[in-house]
């Protein structure tokens, strides 16, 4: 009888600590990009000290999972930095808007053994890669852009994304404008038919963990993977013809132009940009986020949230290689919020 | 049984109130038979009657009709989602390899042969070694190791996917990347099978990773079959001056090649639904590889990888065909080895598998 | 006459008087007999090969897991979160407790039905059409890749509720367990012999009451283990949870809201980059082992304690 009563006293707080335990906070569910993971995550984890209450759960699935989640009601706000196009956002059972949340660049990684020099890429030569049409390291091509490298005679190993991202739609997007033989094959999209050979990996993750394992591979992820994972990244050749690696102000420079002139949609592409100090790959990244919550709790957080972002996120960015909203879009941003209900 | 004897005591015959009993025996408010209470009636008849076992039987029976409810619903459900995909592309939509999300045309073919390579291969290198297993465990095996041996094979199986997948990333495509592919286009390249350039991940390595995986399958079934080749097969063909080898071939494997087969069928089903190991390994390029080290795509991978982002309701109604594709022919392959293993061991108590 | 592998009997007496002369017939047959031995010799030799090949690399593998995993298990793994991105420290255990709530709702849901099918199968329907039809039904769900349960029931649920959850994957492992365990169940309640149940007819006990108090009683060791095989099963299970459970990073035990389980926690470390990602898969995989390999090798005990015997 009094192992019957220890046994209920047991089963009894058990259910306390369950349910008192998960009461306390509001969790909020979302989905999309591994391009601006890294930062998403901090500020997350962040928020979560500053206000207990409020757990945001971020998953990154790819931007392509971000508008399908949201689309579909089962997250409560999405990211992706491919922008939704006007078909998506009309056939959406949730009508979402855009807010850019940061800016990024993606850069090419590759994995070349005892080489410790940076490459220059071109754009067209990245996208022959892709095509098939350059095979090896040693191609005349890119010996051209490289004077002076030993490059090795070995087959190039492309990797690419498997997986639906916004990663993925500004590198093509980019592609797109420097290659026109890319812009009829291929086109832009968050998932492409890759016209050449080449493995796809899930993820930025996927892809970085590729490339850094796979000797002479040859892959596309965002400039902080990069960074955290030590791996050799090359630099691009942008609009005017310098070569440069990605910085944030490189990033920042490119986004110059349009932030002057940001469409109230905020969708705007900002990939070989015009201007000396421009990095040519870099690009906005969003979050979607509802017209309207159908909880009006979860509206409040979100957007205490986005202020939050405004205020404290936005200088972590350029420490984790992010540049942040030119003060510009910021102000813009701000009034955008309050129009979300 | 004391309110009879009570009711013996305290209604004396002179004072029997009902007035029926006047001249019948004290025996009648005894025993059993003694007329019980209505309360008493109802409760007794709650318990034992027809009404409790009928309702316990019911529900068992639910129970076990929900099983058929089960295949019923899954059926149900990819055939509703996958409507979509099915109008718009039809019977050629497994006859054409196309999978370009962009421009909304979408073929499986591709996905189908990497399904199928990966499998069949698996299976050419899984079934002589876990045949071999089971002729030694079954009949050479001392019987001091046999219990330490058939309890390993059953270890793999129970090693799951995600952790089979976790170490071929780690250890076994290094190795075919650096050790075994520069062996094997050594010495074999002359067989034209491993052309093309070797990046660890594709076709090679996730065969055999699914191999690895199937082996105890085939294996623990395949000895269920031979042990119930009954002994005095073996004791006749070893009568008539047969070598060991000869009365395992001649008085087992003979008998039970129907279950064997059924037994590599079975492995086969196993292989073909295979998602999370070879999703890690194969290298996930959706098209018709033509040599063993270049990357493919498996049904399962391309729903794995693909699911949760499909955008626009053709790729996702697409996606689920495909679901429904694997799920029917998975039933058809299982159901052809259930049929054929059943057929020799006729239901007999098989080991907890 | 089994135990010796390299007995062979002599050769029959050849009585007939016709034939080749004494001595080629002898040689021939000589011959004969030593490329047979020889066979006998190099199938046994090849037997035993692959059964080295098979039991290798599961040496292999398992050596290396608790090599890789030993080294990353430390308290913090079972008691932290995930750290964020890119920074060390961090466990796994929001995932741990996960999982173990996503598998007692599969268990609390897929083992009632199982045993329930099982009892049907062996006490009600002996030899009845319906029981063979579920019997072979069970097998051959038992095959279905469990990615397919995955997507059907967030077509049904998850999709339904517009939100990804713990119940959704409790109920994609319940389906998974359910063939299972009633097979199981099944075969065990076909061993206890029916003298016990005529016994208990005897004395007047309603049948429902016989098979619950004194038939399943009898089996209970073999059903509890043919419950501990599907929950082996079911543990190490992904890709039905990738659509259901969808993942947290946070501590949840809530059953409407996404949570982390230990396989998914394991696949989307091991596709990363992360060298300290890498060594949360190394150390979620073995203690996943672990939790697998104690309930197989209990389910062994019980079998060479003699419920199984039978059938082992």
């Amino acid at each position: 009888m009094r192992e019957k009563r220890v046994k209920l006293r047991l089963l009894a707080a058990l259910t306390i600590a369950i349910v008192g335990g998960t009461a306390v906070a509001q969790n909020i569910n979302a989905a999309g990009a591994t391009f601006p993971n890294p930062i998403y995550n901090r500020w997350f984890t962040e928020y979560a000290k500053a206000h207990p209450s409020v757990h945001i759960n971020y998953q990154p699935i790819g931007s392509g999972g971000g508008i399908r989640q949201v689309s579909d009601g089962t997250v409560d706000f999405g990211a992706s930095d491919g922008p939704m196009t006007d078909e998506q956002l009309s056939q959406a059972k949730v009508k979402v808007i855009h807010i850019p949340t940061v800016l990024g660049a993606v850069v090419p990684v590759y994995n070349i053994p005892n080489l410790n020099r940076d490459l220059n890429f071109s754009g067209d030569v990245i996208a022959d890669i892709y095509i098939g049409k350059i095979q090896k390291w040693n191609d005349p091509r890119i010996a051209k852009d490289n004077p002076g490298v030993n490059l090795p005679d070995h087959q190039i190993l492309p990797v690419y994304r498997s997986d639906g991202s916004g990663t993925t739609y500004i590198f093509t997007d980019y592609l797109s404008k420097v290659s026109p033989e890319w812009q009829s094959k291929v086109g832009r999209n968050t998932s492409v038919k890759w016209p050449g050979p080449g493995v796809g990996q899930k993820g930025n993750e996927g892809v970085a963990g590729m490339v850094r394992q796979a000797p002479y591979s040859f892959g596309y992820v965002e400039l902080i993977y990069a960074l955290q994972n030590k791996m050799s990244y090359g630099a691009v050749k942008n609009a005017t013809g310098k070569f440069l690696k990605a910085t944030p102000d490189g990033v920042t420079a490119a986004a110059a132009a349009a932030a002057k002139n940001m469409p109230a949609d905020y969708r705007v592409s900002i990939t070989n940009a015009g201007g000396d100090s421009s990095y040519p790959i870099s690009s906005f990244t969003w979050l979607l986020i509802p017209r309207q919550f159908s909880d009006p709790a979860k509206g409040r957080a979100v957007k205490d949230f986005l202020t939050w972002m405004l205020d404290k996120g936005e200088s972590e960015a350029a420490g984790m290689g992010y540049a942040p909203l030119p003060a510009q879009v910021q102000t813009m941003v701000r009034k955008t919020i309050t129009t979300i209900k | 049984m004391s309110s009879p004897i009570i009711s013996v005591a305290q209604t004396p015959r002179q004072t029997d109130p009902s007035g029926a009993s006047q001249g019948s025996p004290v025996q009648q408010d005894v025993g059993p038979e003694a007329p019980k209470s209505a309360v008493r009636q109802f409760l007794m008849s709650r318990s034992s009657g027809k009404a409790a076992d009928t309702t316990f039987l019911a529900i068992m029976l639910m129970c076990a009709l929900s099983i058929f409810a089960i295949v019923i619903f899954i059926l149900f459900i990819l055939i509703a989602r996958s409507k979509l995909s099915i109008s718009q592309f039809g019977f050629k939509f497994f006859t054409r390899s196309a999978w370009d999300p962009v421009s909304g045309d979408f073929g499986a073919f591709a996905f189908i042969y990497g399904t199928l390579a990966t499998s069949l291969l698996a299976l050419l290198m899984a079934v002589p070694l876990a045949l071999g297993v089971a002729v030694f465990l079954t009949e050479l095996c001392p019987q001091k190791l046999r219990a330490p041996i058939s309890f390993l094979t059953e270890l793999l199986a129970a090693i799951p996917s995600v952790v089979y997948g976790l170490w071929a990333v780690f250890v076994l495509v290094p190795l075919m990347r650096d050790q075994l592919g520069p062996l094997l286009q050594k010495y074999l390249g002359w067989t034209q099978l491993f052309n093309g350039y070797n990046f660890g991940v594709g076709l090679l390595t996730a065969s055999i990773i699914l191999a690895i995986m199937i082996l105890p399958i085939i294996s623990s079934i395949a000895r269920d079959i031979m042990l119930a080749v009954p002994i005095s097969q073996r004791e006749g063909v070893l009568a008539l001056g047969a070598t060991r080898w000869e009365m395992i071939r001649m008085g087992v494997l003979r008998n039970a090649r129907i279950g064997i087969v059924g037994a590599i069928i079975l492995g086969l089903g196993r292989a073909l639904g295979e998602t999370m190991a070879v999703t890690m390994v194969i290298g996930n390029h959706p098209e018709i590889p033509n040599s063993l080290f270049s990357p493919g795509y498996t049904l399962a991978s391309v729903i794995a990888n693909e699911f949760t982002e499909a955008t626009g309701d053709v790729y996702l109604s697409a996606l689920i065909e495909i679901g429904l594709a694997l799920f029917l022919v998975t039933i058809v392959v299982n159901a052809i080895a259930r049929a054929l293993v059943w057929a020799v061991t006729r239901g007999a108590p098989a080991r907890a598998h | 006459m089994l135990t010796n592998p390299f007995h062979t009997p002599p050769p029959p007496q050849d009585f007939a008087a016709t034939g080749p002369p004494v001595q080629q017939r002898s040689r021939r047959v000589r011959l004969n007999r030593m490329r047979r031995h020889l066979w006998n010799h190099v199938v046994t030799g090849l037997a035993v090969l692959s059964t080295v090949i098979v039991i290798a690399p599961l040496v292999a593998i398992l050596a290396y897991l608790i090599y890789k995993g030993a080294s990353s298990l430390n308290l913090a793994f079972f008691t932290h979160i995930p750290a964020p991105v890119g920074e060390p420290g961090g466990g796994m255990a929001n995932a741990i407790v996960g999982s173990g709530l996503v598998l007692a709702v599969a268990s609390l849901m897929g083992i009632p039905v199982g045993i329930a099918a099982g009892v049907y199968l062996a006490e009600f329907g002996r030899g009845g059409w319906l029981a063979s039809a579920i019997r072979f039904t069970a097998d051959v769900l038992n095959g279905v890749p469990s990615i397919v349960m995955g997507i059907a029931i967030y077509s049904l649920i998850v999709m339904r509720q517009k939100h990804f959850s713990a119940l959704a994957g409790g109920v994609a492992l319940a389906i998974m367990m359910v063939p299972t365990i009633t097979r199981t169940t099944e075969e065990m309640l076909a061993t206890v012999p029916h003298a016990i149940r005529e016994a208990a007819y005897g004395l007047g006990v309603p049948r429902w009451r016989t098979v619950l108090s004194v038939t399943l009683k009898t089996a209970s060791p073999g059903i509890i283990t043919g419950c501990m095989l599907a929950f082996a099963r079911v543990a190490g299970e992904t890709a039905p949870l990738l659509f259901t459970a969808f993942g947290n990073q946070f501590w949840s035990l809530r059953l409407n809201q996404p949570i982390a389980a230990l396989p998914l926690q394991i696949y989307v470390y091991a596709i990363s980059p992360y060298d300290e990602w890498h060594r949360l898969a190394w150390g979620g995989s073995l203690v996943l082992i672990v939790l697998i390999m104690v309930s197989v090798t209990l389910v062994r005990i019980y079998a060479n304690r003699g419920v199984l015997k039978g059938a082992s």
